[in-house]
C-alpha cells in the first residue's frame, strides 16, 4: 500500500507534528493572559491564608484590599522603600522572582551558603503589610523561598508587628515528596508554626541595624512538646523527610536573618517601640 | 464485523463494557483524584473529552497513517489534547488544576485513551469513534463519581465540599470520618465491590474458572 512507502511516512510524521505543534502553541499564547490572573489570585489567595484573614465566601481581591504590598530592600538600612519608583520599580509588575535571575538585580548570597544551593538573591523583593483598624501595623507576611530534597519551595511566613512571634506558614509552590516533604501542606504541621518565636529575646534586645540578631527558630527532629528545651523556637520535624526540614530550617533562618528581612524586622521593631503615628502616615502613601 | 450502531457505542461501556470494571483499565488515576467529588468530575470531563476527540481525529486520518508509526501518531495526537484540556483547566479552573496536578498529563498515558484510539478508531468511521471515545469517557467517569461519592462522603462527611453528616446536615448526632476512604487503597476496596456488583447482576462478564 502507498501508506507503507518512507515518504509517505516522513509526511505524514511531518504534517502531523506541524499541526500538533501550531495548536498546542496557540493555545498556551492565548490563554497565557488568563493563566497568569489565576496564578496572581491564588498567591494573593496563599497570602490571606497565612495571615489568618481568608474568608471562603469572598472574593479573593477584594479581600486583598486590606493587604498592602510595600518595597523592602533585603538587608539595606531603610528596607521599607517609601518611593519604588525613585528605584524604578512598579510595584504592580516588579517580579522578585526574574530579579533574582538577572545579574544586576541581584547580589550573592551573603554568607555564600547561608541560602543552600542558591547563590543569589534579588536586592529588592515585596513584602505585605496588614494594619489594623485603627492604622497600627497588625503583622508583615514575608515572602521565602528555598531548596528542600527536589524542589525550590516557594512559600510566605506570617510575622507578628512585634517583629519577632511567628503568626503563620504556607508554601503555594513545591515539588517535594507527596506524604514525606509534601506534608509542609498538612493543615496539621501549619498550625504548630503560630507563636513560635523566630529570635532568642536576648537577641532582640541587643539589635541594632549593624549587629541583627540570627533567628534561632528551627524544625527539630521529632515532636516537640512543652517539655521540649527550648519549645518556643522548635516546630516539630516532618517524619521521613529530615532533608526538607532541615532545607526549611535554613531558608526560614535565612530570610529571617541579617542577609534578608531581618533589618526590615528591626525596622518595625523600632517602629514599635517609638509607635509614632507620623511613621506609619507616611508609610501609607505607598499603598498600590 | 457488524456496523456498530451509535446508541450501542454510546452506551455499552458504561456498563455491558465498562473500561474500569471489564476492561480493568485507567486504575491509577481512579485511584488518586476521587477523594473529592469536585476533582472526580474534573478528571471525568477532561477523559471524556480527550477520549472522544482523540477517536475522533486518530479516525479521521486512520487511511493516511502508515502501520509503522501508528503508535507514536496516535500519542502524539492524544498528547497534544491533553496538553490542551490542561492549558485550559490552569486558565480556568486553577484550584482544581492545582489538586489533580500530574494527573492531567497523566491522562496521555491513561490505557483507555489508548486503547480505543488502537482497538476502535483506526477501523471505524469518525463519528462513530468519537462516539466510542465518549461512551468510554462515560464509562470511565460512572466509577469515578460512584467511587468519589463514597469516598468524600464516608471520608469528610461532605460532598463537593457541603457538609452532609454531621451536625450541620443531615445527621444531627455528628459524624466521625473515616480516614481510611481518603487513602488510596479504598479505591481498590470500592472498585472491588462495584466489580463484584455489576457481575453478579451481569452472568456473563464473570470469568470462567
Amino acid at each position: 500500500m502507498q501508506t507503507e512507502s518512507p515518504k509517505q511516512t516522513m509526511i505524514v510524521a511531518t504534517c502531523l507534528c506541524l499541526v500538533c505543534s501550531v495548536l498546542v502553541s496557540t493555545a498556551a499564547v492565548v490563554l497565557r493572559p488568563a493563566q497568569q490572573i489565576q496564578k496572581t489570585l491564588d498567591i494573593q489567595k496563599n497570602i490571606l491564608k497565612v495571615a489568618g484573614l481568608y474568608d471562603e465566601t469572598r472574593k479573593v481581591d477584594t479581600q486583598f484590599k486590606v493587604v498592602e504590598p510595600v518595597l523592602i530592600e533585603l538587608a539595606g538600612k531603610r528596607p521599607r522603600i517609601t518611593d519604588p519608583a525613585e528605584e524604578g520599580i512598579d510595584l504592580k509588575t516588579y517580579d522578585p522572582k526574574k530579579a533574582a535571575k538577572k545579574e544586576h538585580d541581584s547580589v550573592e548570597v551573603n554568607p555564600p551558603g547561608a541560602l543552600p544551593q542558591i547563590a543569589r538573591r534579588e536586592i529588592y523583593t515585596i513584602a505585605y503589610e496588614v494594619r489594623k483598624e485603627d492604622g497600627s501595623l497588625d503583622q508583615v507576611i514575608l515572602p521565602i523561598y528555598g531548596k528542600g530534597l527536589w524542589s525550590t519551595l516557594y512559600g510566605f511566613i506570617a510575622v507578628d508587628a512585634d517583629g519577632q512571634t511567628i503568626r503563620g506558614i504556607t508554601f503555594y509552590q513545591h515539588g517535594e515528596t507527596p506524604g514525606l516533604g509534601g506534608e509542609v501542606d498538612n493543615p496539621a504541621w501549619k498550625s504548630v508554626w503560630p507563636g513560635k518565636s523566630a529570635f532568642a529575646a536576648s537577641d532582640i534586645k541587643t539589635a541594632s541595624f549593624d549587629h541583627l540578631p540570627t533567628p534561632t527558630i528551627q524544625v527539630a527532629k521529632g515532636e516537640v512538646t512543652a517539655d521540649t528545651p527550648q519549645a518556643e523556637f522548635k516546630v516539630d520535624g516532618l517524619s521521613g523527610a529530615t532533608i526538607t526540614s532541615n532545607g526549611v530550617t535554613a531558608f526560614v533562618r535565612y530570610w529571617l536573618g541579617p542577609d534578608a528581612f531581618g533589618s526590615y524586622l528591626h525596622q518595625i521593631r523600632s517602629e514599635q517601640a517609638e509607635s509614632t503615628p507620623t511613621s506609619s502616615a507616611a508609610e501609607g502613601e505607598t499603598n498600590g | 464485523m457488524a456496523e456498530p450502531k451509535t446508541k450501542d457505542v454510546l452506551l455499552d461501556p458504561i456498563i455491558k463494557n465498562n473500561p474500569i470494571a471489564l476492561q480493568i483499565l485507567g486504575i491509577c488515576s481512579a485511584l488518586a483524584v476521587t477523594t473529592k467529588l469536585e476533582t472526580a468530575i474534573a478528571m471525568s470531563v477532561a477523559v471524556t473529552l480527550v477520549t472522544g476527540l482523540s477517536g475522533a481525529s486518530v479516525s479521521l486520518i486512520r487511511n493516511y497513517i502508515p502501520n509503522s508509526i501508528r503508535i507514536i501518531v496516535q500519542m502524539t495526537i492524544i498528547a497534544m489534547l491533553v496538553i490542551l484540556v490542561d492549558q485550559f483547566l490552569k486558565a480556568y479552573f486553577y484550584g482544581i488544576s492545582k489538586q489533580m496536578s500530574v494527573f492531567v498529563g497523566l491522562i496521555i498515558t491513561n490505557c483507555i485513551v489508548m486503547g480505543r484510539a488502537e482497538a476502535f478508531a483506526m477501523k471505524n468511521t469518525p463519528s462513530m469513534s468519537f462516539f466510542d471515545g465518549v461512551g468510554n469517557g462515560l464509562g470511565y467517569s460512572f466509577i469515578l463519581i460512584v467511587v468519589a461519592i463514597f469516598r468524600e462522603l464516608l471520608g469528610k462527611g461532605e460532598l463537593l465540599g457541603h457538609k452532609i453528616l454531621g451536625p450541620e446536615g443531615l445527621v444531627a448526632e455528628g459524624y466521625v470520618s473515616n480516614g481510611l476512604m481518603l487513602l488510596p487503597p479504598s479505591a481498590f476496596f470500592l472498585i472491588g465491590l462495584i466489580i463484584w456488583a455489576i457481575r453478579t447482576f451481569n452472568k456473563d462478564q464473570v470469568n470462567a474458572s
